[in-house]
């Protein structure tokens, strides 16, 4: 089970809204390589994990994935705050806004749905580690490109 | 660093933040070392700093949780009305 704890672990304070940066950073909460595909790897395949330390480290993980997640998201809705409609058509956020206006949705930037085929979970620890680092190196290219 | 907080809950919820990053990390640490005596010492100051602030912050501002939460010295069910992580500000 799980219990939520009411702060962010990492402050997000964003003042100046910028929806052209929102639709860049909703990749990192529902894209290919989002936190949402991160914390749902992990909490999947530890149940098969052979190893009790393992499954430890799977459950911890994929628990603090959890609280990135929550930290995308609050960076996006401070982004997509208080736009004017003028805004909204200008910066390329009406596609996003016709289906949700400001909601938060897990989606890539170019607008494909979450899906779990994004992740494995393949019941084998060689295969799944294997899939954890390919996840983990395509998160620290793309952190370092945006 | 200097760091400049608006308020002392600004400051104690920033503080919660830095000494709960060192207890989480430390905590994956031992996941794969759990016979190491001195992560755990390490583990167990850093765990206890931010259990105590966790708890100070809850009785003075609101509950960080539903275990720190108590009802006793106040009207309202305030993990209801506070205002959220994500509204911005010292939330």
């Amino acid at each position: 089970m799980w219990n939520y704890e009411r702060r962010l672990e990492y402050p997000v304070n964003i003042t100046t809204p910028n929806a052209k940066l929102a639709q860049a950073i909703i990749s990192q909460y529902g894209g290919p390589d989002g936190e949402m595909g991160a914390s749902m790897r992990y909490l999947s395949q530890r149940y098969a994990c052979p190893y009790r330390e393992v499954a430890a480290v799977l459950t911890d993980i994929g628990t603090e994935e959890l609280a990135h997640l929550e930290m995308v998201a609050t960076i996006v809705h401070q982004l997509t705050k208080n736009l004017s409609m003028e805004e909204i058509e200008e910066s390329g956020f009406a596609n996003y806004y016709v289906d949700h206006t400001i909601g938060i949705w897990p989606q890539a930037a170019g607008g494909v749905p979450f899906n779990a085929c994004e992740f494995q979970s393949k019941g084998d620890i060689i295969t799944d580690l294997c899939e954890d680092m390919a996840a983990d190196g395509a998160i620290l290219q793309k952190q370092q490109k945006i | 660093m200097n760091m400049h907080f608006a308020n002392e809950q600004e400051k104690l919820l920033h503080d919660i933040g830095v000494m709960d990053f060192v207890a989480i990390e430390m905590s994956l640490y031992l996941d794969t070392h759990p016979t190491d005596r001195n992560a755990m010492e390490y583990f167990n100051h850093y765990n206890r700093m931010t259990n105590q602030a966790k708890k100070e912050y809850s009785e003075k501002f609101g509950p960080l949780t539903i275990a720190l939460a108590d009802t006793s010295n106040c009207s309202d069910w305030t993990w209801a009305t506070l205002p959220m992580p994500w509204e911005g500000g010292c939330a």
